[in-house]
């Protein structure tokens, strides 16, 4: 006979104002196998977890029930407290009776009436449960970081620096991402290379961190601890341990393709670095580009290698490797706004750019050395129109989310154009203006000052003009239609995931929101978590942010691996699937429905009837069992079942509910 | 409504704008329309655009419109607007840029304040100080309000308040540099 104890919790008057608190303590008395019950103003505090220890002490108490919040919210809390005690940490039930009880409740007799209700249940299930106990299962301490951006290397680097080895994987031929691409920061105007780039070296030199550009994940299997990862290392036709990054096969290649780096402002050529603070400083062929591969000929890089670097004949290579932990950061991209807004040209007008193309133009080290000039005609222009929200804020055409930095940088390009082109206007056309951040306000305050002048309004066209572009909008402070006759126009374009995070999400199992970027485990107390144990995210992989923000991820993310790599193994969670191997009869239904892979049909040698048979039976890998039971339900012969969460306990769950 | 060019606009009022601004010691960029002076202006219900709406066509360098607008000749200059702003933008020395560069340009937009106005300082430079019987017919006649407030006049004759006599100050040199300094030769 059971010895059950039933607590029940008020929560202040979270509960105890909607359920009647002493009514559902009365009642649990004549449960059946209930021996015990008390009431406690906060169950979870120390003095009410002392209470119940001294309760299982004193009345021998062999399982519980604790009625009080979500077992979301303290079921581990009051885990851990059995843990000192005589009691198995798994004979425990929580019956919810605040989430689901009385904060949906208004009236305090049907509040009760439902708490007493899921305290029976509780208690019922608790009737049937059974000691469970983890093990231990085996960790790799290496970390996977995937994106080498600016919150990639960070995280990379923390967790080298607290000595555990890092794979940095990065599909570009470069590490740096777009920070590399901007030429200040606000609020601050550091050089955006001067502080990116030693950060770049110390990643590409660290003993630690093991670096793969040009490289993309493509499978995953296992889980928390042991992770097998299959990357695909691309073909650079470049052997880098020869390759000493002279740059003299750059410089004698004939074919000229649009610079990605510079935004299209430039030409770079087949045999290529992007931008010559690359890491690692050596280039990589673009096998579309090139004329070896596309007519075969030339080879000229080849011939006038000095070091014999070249090898056309290379192949992608898949590495598989072994990881404990991920960190994900995949960054961002723009959105493609010429699709959308036929009211800003359509992409059509060469002097209507984004801003990242307008951060190449104002860049010291980009293709006009810093001097601003319009893309059509090489002139400066003495008026610039800047747009804010071309994406953002705007469900109908583009994403309802504010894009976060682009006030910002906005505030920052209008300061740059007015202070280096003498003589200039600069109109900012803006819906709000948002800066909350150390020194934001002030720096937008500054850009004021330098002259800027801000319209608080959407432009509702742009149309060329005897030389310039018209931008006509209303400013609603004053109520006028306004127009300007801008030289330059930029637009501030809303960011969107990269491409690669849908396949990266579905890879590791990792959800989206309907924006497509990758879902944090809590958005407030789980920031950098992600559903996925052992995955984490970094970056504007999570949503759009500015560079502190993700750097501060970053090392968040960081820190979390480094804990997870201070233990010595990992526990199992006990609460999985197991196989009543008489009763299977090896469909195969539940290997098709687990989500983690984690059922595989074996074949085993029985004996029926004195005869010898060979039969497929389920086989469950207890570390890659997450326990979601869709198993045990897609099993015909009930021969899958949940351990924690058996048939036999739902059921008489449903029994105490309904008998 | 007419679409005003901001680039065509600057080009032609620019200077102007910001010498009114300069004048008057505002620095319009201070402003960032919050419109706490509009809400607690004492007499906003008689302007045709709110106090913030001052600034805002500044902003926008539309320097004519200014001029013509009636805020500006009604602010009573009772600085609660300064008193409460967060940027501390000294409107009602604004208004009082924008009323001369009003007048010099030729515009009359409410005739009642503008005559008072040229009264009251004409007034205090001949004399040092202010009439108040004179300035009170000098104001019936020139606002063709004749007869305004007269059957006040045998009261306040009485009661002492107002009287025939014409005052000057001592030192009506030393007032008059004061006046020179200040309105910079302009004369009204």
């Amino acid at each position: 006979m059971s010895r059950t104890g039933v607590f029940v919790c008020h929560c202040g008057t979270n509960i105890a104002a909607t359920v009647d608190v002493d009514k559902v303590a009365e009642a649990a008395k004549d449960f059946p196998g209930v021996v015990f019950v008390e009431q406690n103003k906060y169950m979870c505090s120390e003095p009410g977890q002392q209470a119940v220890k001294q309760a299982i002490e004193e009345h021998g108490l062999d399982r519980i029930v604790i009625a009080s919040c979500s077992p979301r919210m303290h079921e581990l809390t009051f885990r851990k407290m059995l843990t000192d005690t005589s009691v198995n940490p798994y004979m425990l039930e929580i019956a919810n009776i605040r989430e689901q009880c009385s904060w949906v409740h208004k009236d305090k007799g049907e509040g009760t009436d439902k708490a007493i209700d899921l305290a029976r249940m509780a208690a019922a299930k608790v009737d049937r449960n059974t000691p469970l106990y983890t093990s231990e299962i085996p960790l790799t301490k290496r970390a996977l970081v995937i994106g080498a951006g600016i919150a990639g290397i960070q995280a990379a680097l923390d967790i080298a620096d607290a000595g555990y080895p890092v794979t940095l994987v990065e599909k570009e031929p470069s590490i740096g991402g777009r920070m590399i691409m901007l030429d200040k920061t606000f609020p601050t105007m550091d050089c955006s290379a001067c502080i990116c780039s030693p950060k770049m070296n110390e990643a590409g030199a660290h003993p630690n961190i093991e670096l793969r550009t040009v490289s993309e994940v493509e499978e995953v299997t296992g889980y928390i601890g042991n992770f097998t990862v299959t990357i695909r290392q691309k073909a650079k036709y470049i052997d880098y341990d020869k390759c000493t990054g002279c740059g003299l096969c750059e410089v004698k290649c004939p074919s000229k393709v649009t610079s990605e780096f510079d935004r299209g402002l430039t030409q770079r050529r087949a045999v290529y670095k992007p931008f010559p603070q690359a890491v690692p400083s050596k280039p990589v062929i673009d096998a579309t580009n090139c004329r070896k591969f596309t007519e075969d000929r030339c080879g000229v890089c080849q011939k006038i290698c000095t070091v014999d670097a070249i090898d056309f004949e290379e192949q992608d290579k898949l590495v598989k490797q072994e990881f404990g932990a991920v960190v994900v950061a995949t960054g961002y991209d723009l959105i493609d706004w010429g699709k959308l807004y036929g009211e800003y040209g359509g992409g059509a007008y060469p002097d209507v750019i984004d801003a990242l193309t307008f951060e190449r133009l104002v860049n010291a080290s980009g293709p006009t050395e810093g001097h601003i000039v319009r893309p059509s005609d090489g002139k400066e222009p003495k008026s610039c129109v800047m747009i804010k929200c071309v994406g953002s804020r705007d469900p109908h055409k583009g994403k309802a989310y504010c894009s976060r930095a682009c006030c910002m940088y906005g505030a920052k390009h209008a300061h740059q154009f007015l202070e280096k082109i003498e003589g200039s206007e600069c109109y900012v056309f803006y819906m709000d203006v948002r800066t909350p951040g150390k020194g934001y306000d002030e720096f937008y305050m500054k850009t004021l000052e330098d002259g800027a002048t801000y319209i608080r309004g959407r432009v509702a066209k742009i149309y060329p003009e005897n030389g310039h572009y018209v931008c006509v909008g209303e400013d609603t402070l004053s109520g006028k239609i306004v127009k300007v006759n801008a030289d330059l126009v930029v637009l501030d374009t809303a960011m969107v995931p990269q491409e690669s995070a849908g396949e990266i999400g579905r890879l590791f199992g990792v959800s989206r929101d309907q924006d497509g970027w990758l879902n944090e485990a809590h958005p407030k107390l789980r920031p950098v978590e992600t559903n996925t144990a052992g995955v984490y995210l970094a970056g504007t992989a999570q949503g759009p942010k500015d560079i502190p923000d993700s750097v501060a991820q970053a090392s968040a993310a960081a820190s979390k691996v480094i804990g997870l790599f201070n233990h010595k193994a990992l526990e199992s969670n006990p609460m999985i699937s197991f196989v009543n191997e008489v009763n299977c009869r090896g469909c195969g239904d539940c290997v098709g429905v687990c989500p983690y892979g984690a059922i595989t049909l074996e074949t085993v040698e029985r004996r029926e009837n004195s005869v010898k048979v060979m039969r497929d039976i389920a086989n469950i890998n207890s570390g890659l069992c997450q326990g979601c039971g869709a198993c045990t339900s897609a099993c015909y012969s009930s021969a899958l079942d949940l351990k924690g969460f058996t048939n036999e306990q739902i059921l008489q769950e449903v029994d105490a509910l309904c008998l | 409504m007419d679409i005003v060019n901001l680039s065509v606009s600057r080009a032609k009022n620019n200077e102007a704008t910001e010498a009114v601004a300069a004048k008057a010691g505002v620095n319009l960029k201070d402003c960032y329309q919050c419109g706490k002076c509009s809400a607690g202006c004492p007499v906003s219900h008689a302007m045709d655009i709110m106090p913030r709406e001052v600034i805002r066509l500044l902003h926008l360098r539309c320097w004519e419109e200014v001029l013509e607008a009636k805020t500006p000749w009604l602010c009573a200059s009772c600085v609660t607007c300064v008193t409460r702003c967060p940027r501390d933008v000294n409107l009602p020395s604004l208004m009082e840029e924008v009323r001369r560069a009003s007048k010099a340009a030729g515009k009359r937009p409410v005739k009642g304040p503008s005559v008072f106005d040229t009264l009251f300082l004409k007034g205090v430079y001949q004399n040092g100080r202010s009439n108040e019987l004179y300035m009170m017919m000098k104001y019936n006649l020139f606002s063709g309000h004749l007869m305004q407030d007269a059957l006040s006049a045998p009261h306040l004759l009485f009661k002492g308040m107002i009287g025939f006599k014409i005052h000057k100050v001592k030192d009506l040199p030393d007032v008059r540099a004061i006046m020179d300094r200040c309105l910079g030769g302009e004369l009204p």
